[in-house]
């Protein structure tokens, strides 16, 4: 899809139809909300904070008589964990809503790190342009094609595991994402007028970036965010699944499929039901994030 | 051309020396690096031993110097775990991974090319919205979740397949399921924008005015040109297929370069991680270098980008 360029000149009237265009009635879009995805995220969310309500068990808590019990649906499953229990006799289901927490916790870390300074990085190479933008960009294009998890690999090992590794790690890996789309929506406001005018009125570079620039990009910017939700929760989860994510005995998705896979011959559900619940999160979360896009900044189509 | 070729060398070879830098600091600046770099059961003659022959007694900027003139001979300290150099156990490994990665590269191209041109093809009828809701699934499915899955499914139920370690012919089908399936969704995606594009333009147009059949004209005229993004992206492919070998060799004790990763992230084997991740920088710079002078030599508008 072609990309719809930026009125240049003092063509109000094609200003006023792209922005008409673009700003959609809410009415219209909240018909075509993935209602499913939305319900889930909520719940998700209503989950994550409330997980000591929630939970049936804590989800540490080890009861070896209980070890190993198949979910409540299957032969010898019992009402009392729903969704059976680990080697440990700890309750899958109550391990998951904890879990939540730290797929959540993590993500909303990494992305406020990460596409906050992807957001700034954008901004001040698309408004400065010139060799900083060229230096900027070069950084950012060798961020983006050299694996970035093998340095986050690294920093589990040198820093230690933790809440603080993970989200340092996550940032590395995104950043660059968050700063080249910034970059180029920066490109396209500077060559507006309101821009040139500020310029004239006095504006110091500080206050047009940060007053006239960048509540221009932020609806990209939230666009990006929620795009991203779901390919961070994969990022924890893989990195958690190995070994390089949040320490045990916290309970996390990523990591709970590892320690579900030397018993899939026998107890199917310890990597299965994780596994599945990071799915539906992640499908919940990048519909959602479609639905935002198209809504918001439809010309954000092709990412 | 040659102007090109040397700015993209010389681009690799800085991306290169960054990241010599980021690891040597890394593990100086974080604290002790001899808890990183020697094993935890020496005794304090040995660590004494250890530091001196790391030269991890003298002071930083010759430690840099010893740390790239190192790394320059090859030598990039030995493996904790293993207790040999750590370049040897890379290169032991890494034929089993690189018969594992060009499979799961193929597999995904042949799925996702035909899936892509029918998606576009026939666009907003049941074929397109099948294939983009596979291509969303296939974006949110864990692919160390899907390797598990496919054992279960396949090894323990059906137990048409193995389901770890190397072997015949058999043992490729699952991992290079899992390695290549996360691929296909976005390949897919890539294939099916960029023949809505070609399909839209002026040759295209000709060649259905010539009278030229549907089959002709897109499989022949507009796939060629549609696979040019798909070309320019081999480099990227490339290294995401590197990484994932992580989780697949992993999940199916792959006895790779992946699995390798795991072992030194397991047990903190930092002077291997920092091997590996040095010689895969190698392999992952060297061959997108490769794809885009290839890409800049057929295609002279990229040279003056």
């Amino acid at each position: 899809m072609a990309r719809v360029q930026q009125p240049i000149g003092f063509d109000v009237g094609a200003v006023a139809e792209v922005e008409e265009s673009v700003e959609r009635p809410l009415r219209g879009e909240l018909a075509r909300l993935p209602w499913t995805s939305f319900v889930i995220i909520v719940v998700l969310v209503l989950v994550a904070i409330l997980a000591p309500i929630v939970a049936p068990y804590s989800p540490t808590e080890q009861s070896l008589p209980d070890k190993l019990l198949p979910p409540a649906w299957q032969e010898g499953g019992s009402a009392k964990h729903l969704l059976g229990t680990d080697p440990l006799g700890r309750d899958v289901l109550s391990r998951l809503v904890y879990g939540a927490r730290v797929s959540l916790t993590v993500a909303a870390c990494a992305l406020l790190a990460g596409g906050g300074i992807g957001l700034a990085v954008g901004i001040l190479a698309g408004y400065v342009g010139g060799r900083l933008d060229g230096f900027l960009m070069r950084v950012v294009d060798a961020t983006l094609t050299f694996p970035t998890i093998l340095i986050a690999l690294l920093l589990t090992v040198s820093l230690g595991a933790g809440l603080r590794t993970i989200v340092i790690a996550i940032t590395l890996i995104i950043w660059a994402r968050f700063a080249r789309v910034v970059r180029g929506e920066v490109l396209g406001v500077k060559a507006r007028d309101f821009i040139a005018l500020a310029r004239v009125h006095g504006c110091s570079h500080a206050r047009i970036m940060a007053v006239h620039i960048l509540p221009n990009v932020t609806n990209t910017f939230m666009v990006l965010l929620t795009l991203h939700i779901g390919f961070v929760v994969i990022v924890e989860a893989s990195l958690s699944f190995l070994g390089a994510g949040i320490p045990p005995p916290t309970p996390s998705w990523g990591q709970m499929v590892a320690d579900g896979r030397s018993h899939i011959a026998s107890a199917w559900w310890l990597s299965v039901v994780p596994g599945a619940a990071i799915m539906l999160v992640v499908l919940a979360f990048n519909l959602f994030g479609d639905w935002l896009r198209d809504w918001l900044d439809p010309r954000l189509r092709q990412l | 051309m040659q102007r090109y070729v040397v700015r993209r060398l010389l681009q690799s070879v800085l991306v290169l020396v960054v990241l010599a830098l980021v690891v040597f600091a890394l593990a100086r600046v974080t604290g002790n690096p001899a808890d990183l770099l020697v094993p935890e059961d020496a005794t304090p003659e040995d660590r004494a031993n250890f530091l001196r022959v790391l030269g991890l007694d003298r002071p930083m900027h010759e430690q840099l110097v010893v740390f790239l003139r190192g790394a320059l001979h090859g030598d990039l300290g030995q493996s904790i775990r293993y207790r040999k150099p750590a370049v040897e156990l890379f290169f032991e490994r890494l034929p089993n991974t690189l018969t594992l990665v060009p499979l799961a590269l193929v597999g995904a191209l042949v799925l996702a090319i035909p899936l892509g041109v029918l998606a576009a093809v026939h666009r907003g009828t049941i074929i397109d919205r099948a294939s983009s809701a596979l291509a969303v699934l296939g974006i949110a499915t864990p692919s160390f979740w899907l390797g598990i899955v496919l054992i279960y499914v396949f090894s323990i139920k059906l137990g048409w397949l193995p389901s770890a370690r190397m072997g015949g012919p058999a043992h490729y089908v699952l991992p290079t399921i899992s390695l290549g399936a996360f691929l296909v969704a976005g390949m897919m995606r890539l294939v099916r924008s960029s023949v809505l594009e070609v399909l839209d333009s002026e040759f295209v147009k000709l060649a259905r005015i010539k009278g030229l059949s549907q089959t002709v004209v897109i499989w022949k005229h507009c796939l060629r040109n549609a696979l040019i993004p798909v070309v320019t992206l081999f480099g990227v492919f490339f290294a995401l297929l590197v990484t994932g070998a992580i989780v697949t060799e992993t999940v199916f004790a792959w006895p790779g370069v992946g699995r390798l990763t795991y072992e030194a992230v397991i047990f903190r084997d930092y002077p291997l991680l920092q091997a590996i991740i040095l010689l895969k920088a190698v392999i992952v710079l060297g061959v997108n270098l490769g794809v885009d002078i290839l890409y800049a030599y057929l295609d002279p508008r990229v040279r003056y980008a």
